[in-house]
């Protein structure tokens, strides 16, 4: 299969675990490209778990991970290094370099991995910024920023060479509700205008409806996914009551 | 009860901590080596691409660990040549031997006291600096967003501080070398009454030149182990922010016993060899 019309993540049968405690038990799922998925989950269910994995930081007890249909389970570690370098995440806190202003975090991939010149990497940083409604707030320090600035520099920081794939953590986590509809708006314009695949954790019931194409469900008891599909659909018709009582608020 | 029941768990609880202990160390080792490998080959890197090294940061690391600490350490080891000098006027002036006085402090500061004193002041002000600044890096993901964005986060967080340290501890060194000898002249002419130049060429004739280049090379030594331990306290932080707090203790501990075991064979190694 060619890059170009292979999933943007294949997951195959997955387990993974957390100090000695297993917490993904065989698990399999498959990301077509230019979705938005969001992970969800009760708190411990293995969420934050399974995006480190994704990503590369933890390596699985077994199974495969995919991603554009190379395996980041098994590349070496240049081979791995490049792989990561290929998708942008951002972290819950955001995981801005203290010690960098807004545009030198942003500048930051840029600058190791393009031969762009210093005002051209200046231009681009600009324009990613601006995608994210923080220009001319570039030479702020993070430690100046509010927490929702924060985040959609690490959006910025996260697009800035343009990946095909994008990692969102908790990104409406500790928002509040205008920020975080905001925020909400930020992701679908992003995949609008660059057409990534774009896999978000979160628990924020409004996001889940306002942007996901497709959720999955992890469950903290049986350790596997528990519900896949549609979120509106899973509220009304999934077959787990638990499901559905997580999409309503506790309420069935 | 419960101490009935603690003596009942007494065998299984033992063997069970003393387990843990080596299973602990086992891991703690195996850290240490893994982190060796990848600093080495960040090292390396930078050498090999100097242009990569980020000088902003390394400029910045080298007045922290350098300019920042020049007072400090002078009036440290000022007074460690004065409290060592007092101390050996007393016991020699018993003995007639006052003129020995500027070789005893003169070598002994800079072969030995110096390197010393500079390095146990390292490692307070910048090895636990190092502990919780990556320590804390760790707390909040941003070493998780160098390795996702496919660096080697050591060639970032070590490459600059470990050349800093390595550049800037012998200069240190050499400033604690003058003013220890200059603290022991302040006894030699108050207490033993001896002129300045008599101290100064007594001081001359003692402490040859190479001694000052063991200072330069224990110290740099010494500034490599203090950078090492640190950042490797650093990366093994946990994920809470207690954590860091505790990452800092063990990296001034270690780098305190590491620092001492190095001086231990560098001291037989400049004397049966060197010297």
């Amino acid at each position: 299969m060619s890059e170009k019309n292979c999933p943007a993540i294949e997951v195959k049968d997955l387990v993974a675990k957390y100090g000695e405690r297993i917490i993904l038990n065989h698990i399999s799922f498959t990301v077509p490209q230019g979705e938005i998925l969001t992970i969800l989950g009760s708190s411990g269910c293995g969420k934050s778990t399974l995006l480190k994995h994704l990503t590369g930081l933890y390596t699985p007890l077994s199974g495969e991970i995919l991603l554009h249909g190379k395996s980041i389970v098994h590349a070496a570690e240049e081979e791995k290094r490049l792989l990561m370098s290929s998708f942008g995440v951002a972290y819950q806190g955001g995981a801005l370099f203290r010690s960098f202003t807004v545009e030198e975090n942003v500048a930051l991939p840029l600058e190791e991995y393009t031969l762009l010149s210093r005002e051209e990497i200046r231009k681009k940083v600009k324009e990613k910024l601006k995608m994210v409604n923080l220009d001319g707030f570039q030479h702020l320090m993070p430690a100046d920023l509010s927490g929702g600035m924060l985040k959609r520099c690490a959006f910025a920081r996260a697009m800035a060479l343009d990946p095909k794939l994008l990692f969102f953590d908790e990104p409406s986590a500790g928002l509040d509700p205008v920020s975080s509809a905001s925020l909400d708006e930020l992701i679908l314009q992003i995949r609008e205008k660059t057409g990534a695949t774009i896999v978000i954790v979160t628990h924020e019931l409004d996001s889940i409806f306002r942007i996901s194409d497709r959720s999955i469900m992890l469950d903290a008891g049986t350790k596997k996914i528990i519900a896949d599909g549609k979120p509106e659909d899973l509220r009304k018709n999934c077959a787990n009551e638990e499901v559905r009582r997580f999409l309503n608020r506790g309420k069935l | 009860m419960a101490g009935e029941d603690q003596k009942k768990s007494f065998p299984e609880d033992f063997f069970i901590s003393v387990g843990g202990m080596f299973y602990t160390l086992k891991e703690e080792i195996f850290s240490c080596i893994v982190f060796a490998g990848r600093v080495s080959s960040a090292v390396l890197d930078a050498f090999r691409h100097p242009g990569k090294i980020r000088k902003r940061e390394l400029l910045y690391f080298m007045n922290l660990c350098g300019a920042d600490g020049v007072p400090i350490t002078f009036l440290i080891c000022f007074l460690t040549g004065f409290i060592l000098g007092y101390q050996c006027a007393v016991q020699m002036q018993k003995y007639g031997a006052d003129a020995f006085l500027a070789g005893l402090v003169g070598c002994a500061m800079v072969r030995e006291l110096s390197p010393l004193m500079v390095s146990i002041i390292a490692t307070g002000r910048t090895g636990s600096a190092f502990a919780a600044e990556i320590g804390s890096m760790k707390v909040s993901e941003e070493v998780d967003a160098l390795r996702t964005m496919g660096f080697m986060p050591e060639r970032f967080l070590v490459v600059p501080k470990l050349f800093a340290m390595a550049l800037m501890m012998p200069l240190l060194a050499i400033i604690g070398d003058i003013a220890g000898i200059l603290g022991g002249a302040v006894i030699g002419i108050t207490v033993l009454h001896q002129p300045l130049s008599a101290y100064y060429s007594q001081t001359v004739s003692w402490v040859r030149p190479g001694y000052f280049l063991e200072s330069i090379i224990k110290t740099a030594v010494f500034g490599i182990i203090i950078c090492f331990i640190g950042c490797w306290r650093g990366f093994r932080t946990g994920s809470d922010a207690l954590a860091v707090g505790r990452s800092t203790t063990s990296s001034v501990v270690l780098s305190i016993l590491f620092v001492i075991i190095a001086d231990t064979i560098l001291a037989h190694f400049f004397n049966n060899i060197f010297f």
